[in-house]
């Protein structure tokens, strides 16, 4: 018998593992284009929107205002604005996006005005439509101006300085460094991902030495040899955990790359502000995600590869993963929810502590007794899969299930 | 040396409840002979045959491999013996010589035994000509030519093989029976499962005959003519398979 059985195995695996084109799918494109492309691709495709909107000329339309001529020529003056001709169907107008948005000035506006009557002025919109949105932050901006203008006009009618309406300024200012504005901003997401393609990462190997081995019919092949049940797991599920770290650490790799482009990209672009936005990876940071990611990376290992081992074939433990996925991907998501904070409580839910510590960890906090709950929980609760992982091992009625 | 003693298997099927695959089966197989055992379908063969692989473990009963104990010293009894089934498939993405190098390796074989071992084996059973090529590229023959180096590499003194001709074309399945006859002559204890009787004639010094997980009869291929009357194996089958089978469906 072998004395470095785990070491033969994983050898023979890794072998196995780096000829599978899918595992350079999996394992190495996904993590290392995805973030690419999500994050420059669509940022870019953003500004470029965004941008083109913003150029646009919104086509808006009046409503009544015969009675209030100066406030209908106001309208008329700004640049901004293009006035198309009332129809009555301006409602469809706005929902075909034919006009971008509609103001209704109230019979008797400006007699009102004189007289000191309160009246409404109505903006109707395309709600959620950004170049409706633009055409009413212009009207309102016209309308508001308007409304200053005569309330100074009333104050200076009765020779009351303007200063009256701002007894006091306020100003608010952000003291807390960009990077940490950044990593409230957008370290929950980062959390999120790294689990995601942890469990990628970990998922496909998990099957493809278990219910795949089932399903070649190699598990009787394996199993006639000397090595031991446990030094069998061990090889494979040490595999199963190296592919899900090397997706975690291309991942975070990646992120890193992704950001950096990112803010050369909006500093070159003269978008500084949205530069301050973007995270710093620094060299702490990245191993202190790939560290807390590594408990989870075992948890993920050994429950994928318990579970995968029930089923006979690739696409049943497909079928058995696949809600596995919802199970991760909810504790993952509710780490991005506002208001959700570390708390020790928090930090005994797998997963979820995993990404909330992330994001903490993205802000420069770091609070080394949540972190140390966070690494020894994982851990036990990694310890605990692996040793299920062990025992289905041994059961008969599992490997040769028919 | 193969010493089976009573033998049990039972399992536990949600529809059926408890079934004995295996029911106290006894038998011995000596080295340089071969033991034939002989029964349908469903009889109990690939079941006795993965307990002695120690793949399984027995229910009740035990046995005895090499002086070692299946169910005692399972890892033991593996480096001893070599297990061939139509199940026992190979690995795709190794080559051939991958992988019997690695279970050589993970028979504990130092690495300039193996390299020996696999040169040796390679020549004898004319594999240089695909020995790089991987698994999965293979073609039946060359696949069953690689499973038999699998279980040759580290040269065991038991040799166990299960329906190993299964689905094969005759000139594979011819590669196999001379390969089981080889093994016997080296002096290996050749166990060898099969619901073909040309085979077993052709083949087995002592024929086992199993049915319903029991092993009804035992002896070499003339004692069991001469018990039963009859010169033909089929018929001899029938002959005590039949009353059994009538009694279980009254």
């Amino acid at each position: 018998m072998a004395r470095n059985a785990v070491g033969i195995v994983y050898r023979k695996e890794f072998t196995e593992w780096v000829r599978d084109r899918r595992t350079l799918i999996s394992t190495v494109l996904v993590p290392l284009f995805f973030f690419p492309i999500i994050m420059v691709g669509f940022t870019a495709l953003a500004v470029v929107m965004v941008g083109k909107a913003k150029e646009e000329t919104p086509k808006i339309m009046i409503l009544g205002g015969e009675d209030s001529p100066q406030v209908v020529e106001g309208l008329q003056k700004v640049k901004s604005l293009e006035i198309a001709p009332y129809r009555s169907n301006w409602k469809e107008q706005i929902s075909d996006k034919e006009i971008r948005a509609a103001v209704e000035i109230p019979p008797g506006f400006q007699d009102g005005l004189e007289k000191g009557e309160v009246k409404t002025v109505k903006i109707y919109y395309y709600e959620g439509e950004m170049k409706s949105s633009f055409g009413v932050d212009r009207i309102e901006k016209f309308l508001k101006d308007y409304r200053d203008q005569v309330v100074k006009d009333r104050l200076a009618a009765k020779n009351v300085p303007t200063s009256v309406l701002t007894p006091f300024e306020i100003h608010q200012e952000n003291v807390a460094p960009p990077e940490k504005v950044s990593g409230a901003t957008v370290g929950g997401f980062i959390g999120y991902m790294v689990v995601l393609l942890c469990m990628t990462g970990a998922m496909y190997p998990a099957i493809e030495l278990t219910a795949g081995e089932k399903e070649r019919g190699t598990m009787e092949t394996i199993l006639s040899s000397p090595i031991s049940r446990m030094n069998l797991v061990l090889g494979k599920f040490l595999l199963v955990l190296s592919a899900a770290l090397a997706t975690a650490a291309l991942s975070v790799m990646s992120m890193g790359i992704s950001f950096s482009a990112l803010r050369r990209f909006n500093m070159s672009s003269g978008r500084g502000d949205a530069a301050a936005l973007l995270l710093k990876l620094g060299p702490k940071a990245v191993a202190s995600i790939f560290m807390m990611a590594l408990p989870m990376a075992v948890l993920f290992s050994a429950v994928l590869m318990t579970i995968a081992l029930f089923a006979k074939s690739h696409k049943e433990a497909q079928s058995y993963l696949t809600p596995m996925t919802f199970l991760v991907v909810i504790p993952a998501v509710a780490s991005l929810l506002p208001g959700v904070e570390l708390t020790p409580k928090l930090a005994l839910i797998p997963i979820l502590n995993t990404s909330l510590v992330c994001k903490e960890i993205m802000t420069g906090t770091y609070h080394w007794n949540s972190i140390a709950l966070i690494f020894g929980s994982t851990c036990v609760y990694a310890s605990v899969a692996l040793f299920l992982a062990f025992k289905t091992f041994q059961r008969e009625s599992v490997l040769f299930r028919s | 040396m193969i010493e089976a003693r009573g033998l049990s298997k039972s399992f536990h099927d949600k529809k059926r409840g408890e079934i004995r695959a295996v029911d106290g089966v006894s038998f011995r197989c000596a080295p340089g002979r071969i033991y034939g055992l002989l029964g349908a379908n469903g009889a109990g063969k690939t079941t006795t045959l993965r307990i002695l692989a120690t793949i399984l473990e027995p229910s009740d009963g035990t046995a005895v491999i090499c002086g070692y104990d299946v169910v005692e010293q399972p890892e033991k009894v593996r480096a001893n013996v070599g297990f061939l089934s139509t199940a026992t498939a190979l690995y795709p993405r190794l080559t051939a010589q991958e992988l019997v190098e690695y279970f050589g390796r993970l028979n504990g074989l130092d690495e300039a035994t193996l390299k020996k071992r696999v040169e040796e084996i390679f020549g004898r059973l004319d594999m240089n000509g695909f020995r790089d090529r991987r698994c999965d590229k293979l073609s039946t023959g060359m696949k069953q030519k690689t499973s038999i180096a699998r279980t040759l590499v580290h040269d065991p003194a038991v040799m166990i093989f299960d329906e190993p001709t299964l689905g094969l074309d005759i000139m594979t399945a011819r590669t196999i029976t001379t390969f089981i006859r080889e093994c016997r002559d080296r002096g290996k204890t050749v166990i060898f499962s099969t619901h073909i009787m040309s085979e077993v004639e052709k083949l087995c010094d002592v024929i086992g005959i199993i049915h319903d997980g029991k092993l009804l009869t035992e002896g070499t291929l003339a004692e069991l003519r001469e018990k039963y009357g009859e010169q033909d194996l089929e018929e001899i089958f029938v002959k005590i398979v039949t009353p059994l089978q009538a009694g279980a469906e009254a």
